[in-house]
């Protein structure tokens, strides 16, 4: 794909969308009244796009994979977590689940908007949809927890209880990132996720104080999880670099706050952390279990066969 | 508050009421099905504050809220009809009164 978001812009892509916001809403605190409900003010992937387009920012090598990194996790999670809707156990959890998916697309959105203003064997900047539709399995670089198989709802409430926690001390510490925009998206993604993390604990704490069966269910879950948390905070010299130049942190760093924070919510549950082998992983690395094809399957099969599609 | 689930696994209803905006009143904005009151708070954020509704959100038990009977309109809201000196427009006012 050769397209740059200035040509996208041009032939009505996002950088239309974000000019047609900013230039018509007025969406500003200045224009704010106790009726009128107004859209706020957040950084959206728009902006982020916007900015790479125009050159205002520029993620170095290390930063746009790192980036590239994080939008892969949060997009293949909204991808699997999507899946619930009109699955779950009630209507209400339907519309839960389905908006923490769109929150992790907003975040996914985000990161690769800006991970593609460096990325391109051609030397030309990627937009959104060309790293999220047109890069192939061993070309993404989430972990294998994201991937996993949704199960039954306490598998994948277990999966948001690790997820959302890690998240939330990753998203913390990059709001202090000596990349501006990095630090941008961490802080706007730290609030949701933090939702995120409520939400699990409150049905952890549910299922497991509930029927046996729902306990039963809720210990298998985690059971089938724990196995991939290791990975999730796993160094590597992409992490080392960006630590050293305070641009990220190395994820073992986040492990002792997530242990203490699950901690005490497991422990208020009476659940026990399961004893059980870290995988080996290699998400990071382009190495999938074999999950992650169907996945992308799904996901890209619209874009790959109408190119351009839009609606 | 403990609300106690229903027969056949059925969560109970709650009503929601969420406040726009600082200085006005939390206005009923619909009803929604939880296993709690907890829970019904998250579920009224999911389902009612996702367009920057709401600064605040109440959520009632359904089954706690008595309602007036629809057939009683006549006898309940009718009768103030025509009374227009219960309206202070009614009044003329008097000469000389400053500040009305």
């Amino acid at each position: 794909m050769s397209t740059t978001p200035e040509t996208a812009a041009e032939t009505g892509g996002h950088g239309d969308i974000s000019v047609g916001v900013q230039g018509a809403s007025g969406s500003g605190e200045a224009t704010a009244s106790a009726t009128r409900i107004t859209p706020g003010n957040a950084l959206r992937p728009e902006d982020i796009a916007l900015a790479v387009s125009r050159g205002t920012a520029k993620p170095s090598e290390d930063v746009a994979e790192f980036a590239l990194r994080l939008g892969d996790d949060a997009l293949v999670l909204a991808q699997r977590l999507g899946h619930w809707i009109s699955r779950a156990p009630e209507l209400e959890e339907d519309i839960a689940l389905g908006n923490i998916a769109l929150d992790q697309l907003g975040h996914a959105r985000s990161f690769l908007s800006y991970a593609g203003g460096a990325l391109g064997e051609d030397g030309t900047a990627r937009s959104e949809d060309d790293l999220a539709y047109f890069r192939s399995e061993p070309e993404f670089r989430s972990v294998e927890i994201f991937e996993l198989p949704n199960g039954d709802f306490a598998v994948t409430i277990a999966r948001q209880f690790v997820v959302s926690y890690y998240q939330f001390e990753l998203y913390s510490r990059l709001t202090q990132s000596t990349d501006a925009t990095l630090a941008g998206i961490a802080a706007k993604a730290v609030k949701e996720v933090d939702y995120h993390r409520d939400h699990s604990a409150q049905w952890v704490l549910r299922l497991a104080q509930g029927t046996d069966e729902s306990r039963e269910k809720m210990i298998h879950g985690f059971k089938v999880i724990w196995p991939y948390v290791d990975e999730l905070f796993r160094d590597d010299e992409l992490t080392a670099r960006l630590s050293e130049a305070g641009a990220a942190v190395e994820p073992s760093s986040l492990r002792a706050n997530f242990d203490r924070l699950t901690g005490e919510v497991l422990a208020e549950a009476e659940l026990e952390v399961p004893n059980v082998q870290p995988t080996p992983g290699g998400g990071r690395k382009g190495l999938h279990s074999e999950h992650l094809g169907y996945l992308l399957a799904e996901m890209q099969v619209l874009a790959r066969e109408y190119p351009g599609a839009s609606w | 508050m403990t609300t106690e689930p229903q027969a056949g696994n059925v969560w109970p209803i709650w009503e929601v009421f969420v406040r726009s905006s600082r200085g006005l009143s939390h206005v009923h904005a619909g009803s929604l099905h939880a296993p709690d009151a907890a829970m019904a708070l998250r579920n009224a954020r999911d389902l009612y504050t996702r367009r920057n509704e709401g600064v605040s959100i109440w959520v009632v038990p359904a089954e706690a809220i008595a309602s007036s009977d629809p057939d009683a309109k006549g006898s309940f809201f009718e009768s103030p009809q025509g009374k227009d000196y219960r309206h202070a427009t009614y009044y003329t006012k008097s000469e000389g009164v400053k500040h009305l």
